[in-house]
């Protein structure tokens, strides 16, 4: 390297660090708080019983019924929802992309349910899934108390979450049809290639890119879900997910080791999601870069 | 449409005008130390009233100024908690419920009351309340208001009522479906329901010391039996699993024949379905054994002064107006809340505003504490975890399961 390239160099990490420094502030040094934390016996209520204790937090989180129990709920809702979040998000992109008349309306109408805060949101959907408030049972001809039962209430929940959030899903997935090069397409179609087999051969083979990133986005926003878990049942009825085990050992009973070491195991399995992503989905990605 | 505007000048001299004024206000109330009573939200302004004789009481000693928290007392705890771990000094008066006095002792967040004050406090209030109050033998905050289950029934249905849960039950089958509201969400009603059903049982979920499971067999297993008649009865409200006090008293608004709840019901039912208040009946808790009067599980407001308080010895006196007397009339005549002065209930006012006074006193003065101990919230958590839902209940395995929990709750060990 020369001395100008260097020169460049070191300009371009003084342009950082600023926000390298604040990113470290602010990110870094609450997870290292948080681990230190999550090795000591720390109670809010019993300040002075503070005392190292090593890995005896994680052991007996892991070792704990609840966490599996909490962890295989969370799994539930991640993979119901997103996937069909998906599946919906592809479709209403392709509406929106399509969509040659009153566009902006179309746009507009599918992104009022991403604008509406969560809380907001799930409280609406448990009114309307309750039996003497709601519209749900009346419009379908049902009975049923929908919060009551454990798989009624994963419905309700994984419901609320796709409707708050496939417009974000379809968001995504519309930047990555807005780049697919229209010439291939029309190519394709002058070939005699059907529509069914456009979409799959020429549209979804260029989208990897932005499905991955869209699937990553969910899938971690989808594993940390808490309001609207605790606005519909509080975790009752065997739909605690893992955030809520965490509040309950952090907020409720202040025991700031056990939570921090149920922080961690989340940030943990946060890591692990957004490897295999990348690592699943990753090369395939690279491999079709280097074709290109 | 002409309106006169202002010149530049006649605002400047308005604005200066109104900030002189303001800084002169300021400075006179900067002289008046302010007392912050974070409370929860009273409707009725009962509270926002007794802040406010009491500050011209105090003839400019202090003024006392309300926070309100959230309505829901999790919500409040947790909202203090946080504050005060972190030693925060605006907090002066905490309205605390009866639930939190060892925790709060225990934790050196409030301050306790000694010697003049702590007899002044205890002077003619009821066993009960000052029982809720108490942890180490030591006084922690004064009883204020308090707040207590009754059986409410619908007259033009039920000829005499009930005395015990089996004799309940029946009648509300009998009766049809969903004519029984019952706390059954898992959440602090459901582990009330429970304490209340093991006192009456005689059972308790701690030993004397405080430290140990006690859960004796037979009064537990009795508890459980009747929280499992009541879960799998079809006289229970369908979404028992996620009822609190609220959905069982609209249930009775709209017509259900029988509920548990506090008292707040009745001025309630007679602002929203003055038909039905026409005819709502009320009688003590039913007993869990036949013969044997019921223990209900006590609740209510008691007023603690924070630990890391400017002016601890204003609050002190604050709190003592606060909860005096007239204030205690006040919160129950205008706001509903039972007062915790044991001859107020022989007052016609308050005879006048609960027509159940007797059945409130009697049942008061063999009110049931919840356990006493630091650790409380993870004991109430641990047991509205283990016993929801209630129609799930097996009651010779969930006493085994119910030890086992609460005994790692004892020692913050796990989670809940």
């Amino acid at each position: 390297m020369n001395a100008r390239g260097k020169a460049e160099r070191h300009l371009g990490w003084l342009l950082c660090a600023p926000a390298v420094i604040t990113m470290g502030a602010v990110t870094a040094y609450p997870i290292l708080y948080a681990l230190w934390l999550s090795l000591h016996r720390y109670d809010l209520r019993f300040p002075h019983d503070r005392s190292f204790v090593g890995l005896s937090n994680y052991w007996s989180v892991l070792s704990s019924e609840l966490w599996w129990q909490t962890l295989g709920n969370t799994l539930i809702i991640t993979i119901g929802s997103v996937s069909v979040e998906l599946v919906l998000g592809f479709c209403l992109a392709l509406v929106m992309y399509r969509a040659i008349f009153t566009r902006a309306m179309v746009r507009a109408a599918i992104l009022i349910p991403y604008g509406i805060i969560t809380v907001v949101a799930a409280l609406a959907w448990k009114f309307a899934f309750d039996p003497t408030t709601g519209f749900v049972n009346a419009l379908l001809n049902l009975e049923g108390a929908w919060l009551t039962e454990r798989w009624t209430a994963f419905f309700v929940i994984i419901f609320t979450e796709i409707w708050k959030t496939t417009p974000f899903m379809a968001l995504l997935l519309l930047a990555g049809l807005t780049l697919i090069p229209a010439d291939l397409l029309k190519a394709a179609r002058v070939d005699g290639a059907t529509a069914i087999q456009r979409f799959f051969r020429i549209t979804l083979p260029l989208m990897k890119p932005t499905v991955l990133v869209a699937l990553l986005f969910r899938t971690l926003d989808a594993f940390r879900i808490f309001d609207t878990v605790f606005v519909q049942t509080r975790g009752a009825q065997g739909t605690e997910t893992v955030s809520i085990t965490g509040y309950n050992a952090l907020i409720v009973r202040l025991n700031l080791g056990l939570g921090s070491a149920v922080s961690v195991l989340i940030f943990i399995c946060v890591i692990l999601i957004a490897v295999l992503f990348i690592k699943g989905f990753g090369t395939s990605v690279a491999q079709q870069r280097g074709e290109r | 449409m002409a309106l006169p505007t202002p010149t530049p000048s006649k605002v400047g001299v308005a604005l200066l005008l109104s900030l002189l004024a303001a800084s002169c206000s300021d400075s006179n109330n900067r002289a008046v130390p302010t007392l912050k009573w974070y409370v929860f939200d009273e409707p009725s302004g009962a509270f926002e009233k007794a802040a406010r004789q009491c500050s011209k009481a105090a003839q400019g000693a202090y003024q006392v100024d309300i926070v309100t928290l959230p309505a829901d007392a999790s919500q409040q705890r947790v909202q203090l908690v946080r504050r005060l771990a972190a030693k925060d000094p605006d907090i002066d008066l905490i309205g605390m419920d009866v639930i939190w006095t060892a925790e709060f002792a225990e934790a050196g967040w409030i301050l306790p009351w000694q010697d003049e004050a702590a007899a002044q406090a205890r002077q003619g209030r009821l066993k009960s309340t000052i029982e809720s109050a108490t942890y180490d033998n030591q006084l922690w905050a004064i009883p204020f208001t308090s707040n207590i289950q009754l059986l409410w029934y619908r007259t033009d249905q039920v000829e005499s009522p009930p005395q015990t849960w089996d004799e309940l039950i029946e009648m509300a089958e009998s009766l049809g479906t969903g004519t029984l509201q019952v706390q059954g969400a898992r959440y602090e009603g459901l582990t009330v329901l429970f304490n209340s059903l093991l006192a009456s049982a005689g059972g308790s979920v701690l030993d004397e010391t405080g430290e140990a499971v006690s859960l004796e067999q037979e009064p537990t297993e009795k508890a459980l039996s009747i929280m499992k008649r009541i879960g799998t009865s079809r006289a229970s409200d369908p979404s028992l699993a996620t009822a609190r006090e609220d959905e069982a008293r609209l249930a009775f608004e709209a017509g259900s024949a029988f509920m548990i709840n506090y008292t707040y019901v009745w001025p309630s039912a007679h602002q929203n379905a003055p038909r039905i208040a026409a005819h709502m009946g009320w009688a003590r808790w039913p007993a869990a054994i036949e013969g044997k009067p019921s223990r209900v599980t006590l609740g209510g407001i008691n007023l603690g002064v924070g630990a890391y308080s400017q002016y601890p010895d204003l609050a002190f006196q604050a709190a003592a107006c606060i909860a005096s007397r007239e204030h205690q009339r006040l919160a129950a005549t205008q706001g509903g809340l039972l007062p915790t002065l044991e001859n107020l209930y022989e007052d016609p006012q308050i005879e006048k505003a609960f027509p159940f006074a007797n059945v409130l006193q009697a049942t008061l003065k063999d009110a049931a504490q919840r356990p006493p101990s630091p650790l409380y919230n993870d004991i109430s958590l641990a047991i509205s975890r283990t016993l929801h839902p209630m129609r799930a209940i097996n009651p010779q395995e969930d006493i085994s399961k119910l030890r086992k929990v609460i005994d790692r709750a004892l020692h913050s060990e796990g989670l809940l």
